[in-house]
């Protein structure tokens, strides 16, 4: 009964009656709103307790308060690389004359992964919300969000609400009536994966190709038009106003330890309802396959699971009891990345899955460093080859060689992104690689 | 041709330009309005290109040639990019990939010569729940099939 009443309460008005205890926290923050009409709206978000943070923060925080609350919650950066959130903010320098900017990274583009489309789609102003408190805990007047070109009706959605923004008030000078200016525009990228890693989002912003820098100076310190910048994921961003308002602690019981509060997993490949599913950090993979994706397609087996988004080492069957956080997966000698989870039922010809991971890595190398632009198109061909039926008897050693030739000897992750795949899936699924090779053809497809 | 923005699309470059705190960095939202106004990006509008922003016209040109988004050449005015993402792939794009280019005629980056039709096969889309899905102009259609893309191909025409 006391469920029954809780759920109720949950389904009349989910954020208005989250208090200050833990117990009372909400089970989703985000995707709630996937289920409100016109949950993008500034009407529909301030009726559920939407811009309360914001308004509080100007009138009653100090910016290292802010940052305080945020590292405590233990948020980690969910555009994949699970950065602490509040320290990256702490490396603005204080005393720096030039302007600060904060860019958010809308570039979603690691295959598997779509979450964020979901957030600009229903959780638009609770965006805006978490972007606000950030440039004012960092001192940025001017906001940009980098948005992939292809999103063309979230760039427009963005673009009508922050115009409604402006409207109200909410953006602009002297925001919510206080000291504080901020503006706020929206990029369109032009697609390229590359402008997802920070350093070559912040070139392209500035209107070049999207060729990563080397760091140091890490953005923080010199990042856009050569100011401090800080560049966050939307998800990431997402969340602040839910911790702000609920206190740290809450946000980061909400998750495992170091993993702060929820995530939102992408789910798609041969599970029955591919989706987005908000659940705490540190969820077992086994549980969002099986209960909340609904498990696999014509009741087919797993043969193998990319955990976060196609850069991650590809798991195995007897692997997916683990902890879907960053930690307990980088202990498994994966990631948990974008949490762009892909699973592969038996039927899945592995060859061929890792040919398609590598011809997309190929196609979007930016060509700035060797190994990575030549090895990726070596791999692609080779790969391609075994798949015709033409592979050499050395060939998967190939693979192996031309991966670990890539590693670590380039400027930016892609390098790693490209051949921690080749890797993994060679590892772990060998014998079917040299069943290829050897009799030209697949034993499972 | 004298190549020159209408004075609408001047007071918006204008305007796009005032957003930034440098002129160069509205070299793509300029060369997105560009498209509009030109219906690709050929050399000449790129140099125009160069001109409002105030960079040599080959670094209009490395950015036209970095990014696939922007028209370098006239695309049809149905530009179907059909996902071929690892995903996609799980769940059968090979086969719609094939389909939708036996009914346009069209193989991969082909333009029709009537200019109706534009065909590419593209990376990640990021709409993975909803694989095989493509992007006909600026709106994302999932869960493809056959059947689904002859409704499609029906109503652009």
């Amino acid at each position: 009964m006391v469920f029954f009443i809780n759920s109720l309460w949950f389904s009349l008005c989910p954020l208005c009656l989250c208090g200050e205890s833990i117990k009372n926290m909400p089970e989703k923050i985000i995707s709630k709103f996937f289920d409100i009409e016109d949950s993008h709206t500034i009407d529909v978000y301030e009726k559920h307790g939407g811009y309360a943070t914001i308004r509080k923060v100007l009138k009653k925080w100090m910016p290292e308060q802010v940052i305080e609350e945020v590292s405590n919650a233990n948020l980690r950066g969910l555009g994949g690389a699970g950065f602490p959130a509040g320290r990256k903010w702490s490396f603005i320098p204080k005393d720096s004359p030039k302007p600060k900017y904060l860019v958010i990274n809308a570039d979603e583009s690691e295959p598997g992964t779509f979450k964020d489309r979901y957030v600009i789609d229903n959780y638009t102003h609770g965006l805006f919300e978490g972007i606000m408190i950030a440039s004012y805990a960092i001192g940025a007047n001017k906001a940009f969000i980098y948005i992939r070109g292809e999103y063309v009706r979230q760039a427009e959605r963005l673009v009508e609400q922050i115009e409604a923004a402006y409207k109200k008030g909410y953006l602009g000078k002297e925001i919510f009536g206080s000291k504080f200016d901020l503006d706020l525009v929206v990029h369109r990228g032009a697609g390229a994966y590359i402008c997802g890693e920070e350093t070559a989002l912040l070139e392209s912003l500035e209107g070049k190709k999207g060729w990563p820098r080397m760091k140091p100076p890490f953005p923080a310190i010199e990042g856009v038009f050569r100011s401090p910048t800080i560049v966050n994921n939307v998800e990431t961003l997402a969340y602040v106003p839910t911790i702000i308002k609920n206190g740290a602690d809450s946000f980061a019981n909400l998750g495992s330890e170091r993993n702060g509060g929820l995530r939102l997993y992408s789910i798609s490949g041969h599970v029955k309802n591919p989706g987005v599913y908000e659940l705490p950090m540190g969820t077992p993979l086994r549980e969002i396959i099986y209960e909340h994706a609904g498990g696999l397609q014509n009741g087919n087996g797993i043969k193998a699971v990319v955990p976060g988004g196609s850069s991650s080492p590809i798991l195995t069957p007897d692997e997916i009891d683990v902890k879907m956080d960053f930690d307990s997966l980088t202990a498994l000698g994966s990631m948990l990345g974008s949490a762009g989870i892909i699973v592969m039922d038996e039927s899945t010809c592995i060859v061929r899955a890792l040919y398609v991971v590598t011809r997309f890595y190929h196609h979007e190398s930016c060509g700035q460093c060797t190994p990575c632009r030549e090895g990726t198109g070596w791999a692609e061909k080779v790969l391609k080859r075994i798949l015709d039926g033409n592979g050499r008897p050395e060939d998967v050693d190939n693979l192996v060689e031309i991966a670990d030739n890539i590693i670590g000897n380039t400027i930016c992750p892609l390098g790693d992104a490209a051949a921690l795949p080749i890797q993994s899936y060679v590892k772990k699924f060998r014998a079917e690689f040299e069943y290829h090779v050897q009799e030209g053809k697949c034993d499972v497809s | 041709m004298k190549i020159e923005f209408s004075k609408t699309a001047k007071a918006e470059c204008e305007k796009i330009i005032g957003k930034y705190p440098e002129k160069r960095a509205a070299m793509l939202p300029v060369l997105y309005l560009a498209e509009k106004e030109f219906g690709h990006i050929s050399l000449e509008v790129e140099e125009y290109v160069g001109k409002l922003l105030d960079v040599p016209p080959v670094k209009v040109h490395e950015v036209m040639t970095f990014y696939t988004l922007i028209a370098a050449k006239p695309r049809g005015k149905y530009h179907f990019q059909v996902c071929r993402g690892l995903s996609c792939d799980l769940k059968g794009c090979v086969k719609i990939i094939d389909y939708l280019s036996e009914k346009l005629k069209l193989s991969s980056d082909e333009t029709s010569d009537d200019l109706m039709y534009t065909f590419t096969p593209v990376e990640c889309l990021a709409a993975c729940e909803t694989a095989p899905m493509m992007q006909l102009n600026e709106d994302y259609h999932g869960n493809l099939t056959k059947e689904k893309i002859d409704e499609i191909l029906m109503e652009s025409k």
